[in-house]
């Protein structure tokens, strides 16, 4: 119930929500947690397991118990903390994991059955059988174990991501970081300051002390003023620094709309940032741990620190009769906080038997509790100690077994932390991760006082490392004093469970049944009980789960160690992770100049890398592809066709050494090309394997124009750059990338020097412009080039003019094409043209393939070096045992082969080891009217004429095919010379 | 993983392509035996500890770099034009 006075909450802002349909009423400033303890609802969700009724246990991002359903629909969000989410006026919340209703959960059988429930049940008891687990226990299982559940919907809500650059980082905003944050921006660095809360000031804000002679969340409010007017201070609220990575940068997720009803569409729910800090430091303070006994996690249970927040930051009391349980100092301030808001204190529990301190309430010194009651929220608990055993009533229990320093990201570079006894917790280990200054708490300096000179220490520390100066010493008095603890873990010689881990159900008894069972390292034990395994990763249970294990196998903790610390340190959603990176923002689009143009004649496009090209352009009446398709094979081979060929690359070489650098990357020669020629060539890795195949033009003596294919532009490009900057420095050649410069269209078919002679104003006819050759053209008074090339085995030309004219250009050719009787030809199309003239693409050149497989070892130059030639000489490589490109025709025309299909020996069983090769490319030729494909086949130079079976297992088809040279049309090349 | 690139700076990783072990820096000649083309196409040492790189800026200046780094820790030891590098040792 809300306190009337105190708190960090407007109570002029009362605000409307909802849990589990019921209507309440909280304030600006509240959490659903607090919102909730102040309306007295103290059940707040069941246990993954056993379906156990479970309250809030802190005030955290480490909450274990309180997790709810935030949100409806394909937006609904599970297993957000309540101890995180912020109201908002229609917040709709719903409690998770329980059928039918929270107050009346049937699966709390489960607890019922716990004796037969214990760590590992499922590893010994769903064994048989086999087939049993998949199809009924696991399905079982998984509905009644868990957590939150998504929609099943997409995600419709918006992510974004970003980076930000900074020279320090500082990670948390409680006093250390403040302090941290302050020194390094007077001393002129640029800082970031990223907080997970709403309200920065960390612990001050749940504390009664003063620093520097003012309360300590008005200290934090006006630092955090005064870091807010300097130009080099980034304040980032909610954001949760989530992971330590190479080279000081930090992964952070920012909540930007999880506390807002009516969020704008534009706006993200939440930005994954990555920070690039030159310096960081950790003051993510430390997190209080619970104490293991019997039933000790009833609603009601919480942690003291958390209780005295609830009482102190947001004015509400989690009970009316409190009762306090510790082994250290720190818990009698909850008692005493607590006093001073008049809250009831039913008993003061000190494990220690010479505990200091003193109260107007019950003080049990060396007492223990040994048990709790209450089936949905504590009614009492008992206490037994050198007085004998007493029965108290109370309605919240607040435990204290010491605080842990969050030292989480000094581990996800392989650091390991280090026990400090002083303390009774691991503190993190010696510059673990390079440029990472732990500080306060984080650090092990458990006092206001401390935190403020070690915030204030690492700033220095930071800014000398930056070679900035640092500023005059200014930090503020605060308390100091006060930590004293006992280590004591759990409850002895009682009967019933003692939890360990809240969110995966894991008791004391289920870590000894792994030592039992010989689980016995820290990683074993983890895995077998799932202790730390929840999405709180164990921030309350993993040091408890050790000195369990410490005691059982008598090694003390530092030396049992801790399990893994990964990134990240909150769950991150994989929506925030892959923002953008879905529907049309997978990957760039890349449209070509023609783009617009081929889709008003109605043509579907394909993706070839990142471009987007047309498959095919139907005309009226035709009614599949293929019937668009076998009629613009018959166009180009008949009148003429246009095709935008603009996606291959092209790569402008220049220099004295131009000639030498290709001759160095081509296996073919190109010094001795004549400018105003053309030459196709070959390029292979250095392991002799063919990269890429493409024409090179010669522009003049010192410049040529090289194409690759579409696919390997990018790779080429990368390979060039690679030869002339690693391999060959001593040559002066420079190579740009001009693909997205030219527009550039295939002209292809015995109409073609028609079409272009009434369009360029330079003589093409063969005598002028013979095969193989390119010059300069002008097109409508534009310079363009011109190369009379061919990948249909055509007359052929390409014409290329300057991007910005592209899409005049093609619809002017498209409209002369039509009317010579021809037209615009697709993707499908050139390669059934291709195939028939056995010309190669990447189905060929998959990188496997070497010259002596594709029938080009002569192309391989003798007169020089070339990448790749040296290795084209290994043995392996050439000869009958590799697999040799052939064509291939079904002996029944009509029949199907299908790419992907291997080959077999006829009479041989279509296994793997009787495998004789595969098929690459197939199509339909309307020209010979018959499937034509491409394959490799084990010495299928010698095999032309032979019959073999073509098998696709996966499509359940089976062929007999003929082999044959791979040029099926026109073998003399007498078209392309027309 | 952060890179500084001799000619933009400190940049992060994901403007690069790796590019292989140092060693593809020396090219066996077309005289070369084929031992020497093996070793160099596919031994490589697997230290623990400092080893050689090539990277490309791919995504930036497009320069090559020839980045010494430490294969424990993770750690850009050093960074060069590979051009650079190449030219110097002749």
């Amino acid at each position: 119930m809300r306190l009337d006075t105190g708190g960090l909450i407007d109570r002029d802002a009362p605000l409307r929500f909802r849990f589990d349909g019921k209507g309440h009423a909280g304030l600006k400033g509240d959490t659903l947690a607090s919102a909730l303890l102040a309306n007295g609802v103290r059940l707040m969700g069941r246990s993954f397991k056993y379906h156990r009724p479970r309250g809030v246990m802190t005030a955290g991002s480490e909450e274990p118990n309180a997790l709810v359903q935030i949100g409806a629909g394909d937006q609904v969000a599970p297993n957000i903390r309540a101890t995180q989410q912020e109201i908002y006026d229609g917040l709709t919340a719903t409690s998770q994991n329980r059928w039918p209703s929270l107050r009346t959960d049937l699966l709390a059988v489960n607890d019922w059955l716990s004796p037969f429930l214990g760590a590992g049940f499922y590893y010994k008891t769903f064994m048989w059988p086999r087939s049993f687990w998949e199809k009924l226990y696991e399905p079982v299982i998984r509905r009644a174990a868990g957590l939150g559940a998504l929609s099943g919907a997409t995600d419709t809500a918006r992510y974004d991501k970003a980076f930000a650059h900074c020279d320090v980082l500082v990670i948390g905003a409680g006093p250390a970081g403040l302090m941290a944050a302050l020194t390094a921006a007077r001393g002129g660095a640029d800082v970031i300051l990223a907080d997970e809360d709403f309200r920065p000031g960390g612990r001050l804000n749940a504390e009664r002390e003063e620093v520097g002679g003012l309360p300590g969340h008005l200290w934090a409010e006006e630092t955090i003023r005064t870091l807010a007017e300097m130009d080099n201070v980034r304040i980032m609220r909610r954001t949760t620094v989530t992971g330590a990575y190479d080279g000081g940068t930090y992964g952070a997720l920012e909540r930007v709309g999880e506390h807002v009803g009516d969020l704008p569409d534009a706006a993200p729910v939440q930005t994954f940032w990555r920070i690039a800090a030159r310096r960081a430091i950790l003051a993510a303070g430390a997190t209080e741990r619970p104490i293991a006994f019997p039933d000790n996690d009833r609603p009601g249970v919480m942690l003291a620190g958390a209780v005295r927040a609830y009482a102190n930051r947001w004015a509400v009391a989690p009970g009316k009769r409190i009762a306090i349980f510790g082994n250290n100092d720190d818990a009698w301030r909850t008692a005493r906080d607590l006093a001073a808001a008049g809250v009831e204190i039913a008993a003061m529990i000190d494990t220690r038997a010479d505990a200091a301190g003193t109260g107007d309430f019950p003080v049990h010194r060396g007492a223990v509790v040994t048990g709790t009651r209450g089936r949905l929220g504590l009614t009492g608990l008992s206490v037994e100690g050198a007085g004998g055993r007493e029965e108290i009533a109370a309605d919240t229990l607040a435990v204290s077994g010491g605080w842990n320093p969050a030292v989480h990201l000094t581990c996800h570079m392989n650091g390991r932390p280090v026990w400090d006894a002083a303390i009774a917790a691991f503190v993190p280990a010696e510059n673990a991760v390079p440029g990472l200054l732990p500080a306060g708490a984080a650090a092990g300096r458990m006092t206001t006082a401390a935190a403020l000179a070690s915030g204030d220490a690492a700033a220095r520390t930071a800014l000398e490392a930056l070679g900035a100066a640092a500023p005059t010493p200014d930090v503020p008095q605060a308390e100091d004093g006060g930590t004293a603890i006992t280590p004591f873990w759990h409850v002895t010689g009682t009967r019933g469970r003692a939890w360990l881990d809240f969110q995966n159900d894991v008791t004391v008894k289920d870590v000894k049944l792994a030592h039992q069972e010989n689980f016995r390292s820290v990683e074993h034990m983890k895995r077998y009980t799932t202790l730390g395994m929840a999405t709180d990763q164990g921030k309350l249970s993993n040091i408890g789960a050790l000195a369990v294990l410490s005691e059982l196998t008598g090694r003390p903790i530092p030396e049992t160690g801790t399990t893994t610390f990964r990134p990240p340190y909150t769950p991150v959603r994989i929506g925030a992770l892959g923002a953008h990176a879905r529907g049309s923002g997978f990957a760039p689009q890349r449209y070509t100049t023609s783009h617009e143009a081929s889709r008003a004649r109605g043509a579907p496009f394909i993706e070839a890398g990142l471009w987007y090209r047309p498959s095919y352009f139907p005309r009226p009446g035709e009614t599949t592809w293929r019937e668009s398709c076998d009629r613009e094979v018959r166009m180009v081979r008949d009148s003429v066709g246009v095709a935008d060929v603009s996606t291959l690359g092209k790569i402008d070489i220049q220099g004295p050494d131009a000639a030498a650098f290709l001759d160095f990357v081509y296996a073919n020669t190109f010094s001795t090309l004549k400018p105003g020629r053309v030459r196709y060539g070959i390029m292979l890795r250095e392991d002799g394997h063919v990269m890429d195949d493409g024409t090179t033009a010669r522009l003049d003596d010192h410049r040529f124009l090289m194409t690759t294919t579409t696919a390997a532009a990018g790779q080429v490009m990368r390979h060039l750059e690679y030869v002339q900057q690693v391999l060959r420095p001593d040559l002066d050649v420079q190579t740009l990338s001009v693909t997205d410069h030219w527009a550039q269209f295939a002209v292809a078919g015995p109409k073609a020097r028609d079409l272009l002679d009434s369009l360029v104003d330079e003589d093409i006819a063969d005598a002028a412009f013979p095969f193989m050759s390119c010059g300069p053209v002008t097109v409508a008074g534009v310079a363009g080039r011109l190369f009379r090339i061919s990948f249909s085995g055509e007359l052929a030309y390409e014409i290329a003019v300057p991007a910005r004219y592209g899409d005049a250009l093609f619809r002017a050719l498209v409209t002369r094409a039509e009317s010579l009787e021809g037209g615009a030809y697709g993707m499908e199309a050139l390669n059934v043209l291709r195939i028939e003239k056995g010309f190669l693409t990447h189905a060929e050149l998959h990188g496997r393939t070497t010259p002596f497989d594709l029938g080009m070892a002569r192309m391989v130059s003798g007169a020089k070096d070339c990448i790749g030639k040296l290795a084209t000489t290994r043995p392996g490589l050439n000869g009958p045992e590799r697999e040799q490109l052939v064509g291939l025709k079904p002996v029944a025309a009509g029949a199907e082969i299908l790419p992907g299909a291997h080959l077999f020996s006829e009479g041989a069983e279509a296994v793997r080891v009787n495998d004789q090769g595969y098929v690459t490319s197939a199509g339909f030729s309307p020209t010979l009217n018959t499937t034509l494909a491409l394959g490799f086949l084990r010495d299928g130079r010698a095999r032309h004429g032979e019959t073999i079976r073509m098998v696709d297992h996966l499509r359940g088809v089976e062929t007999a095919c003929t082999v044959c040279p791979p040029v099926f049309f026109d073998p003399e090349g007498s078209r392309v010379r027309g | 993983m952060r890179i500084t690139c001799p000619l933009c700076g400190d940049r992060d990783l994901r403007e690069f392509t790796y590019g292989g072990a140092a060693v593809y820096m020396d090219r066996p000649g077309a005289d070369a035996d084929l031992d020497a083309l093996d070793a160099y196409l596919h031994l490589r040492d697997n230290p623990a500890g400092p080893t050689e790189e090539l990277w490309s800026h791919d995504m930036g200046c497009r320069a090559w770099l020839k980045v010494r780094r430490d294969t424990v820790t993770h750690e850009i030891l050093g960074t060069a034009l590979a051009a650079e590098a190449k030219r110097g040792a002749g």
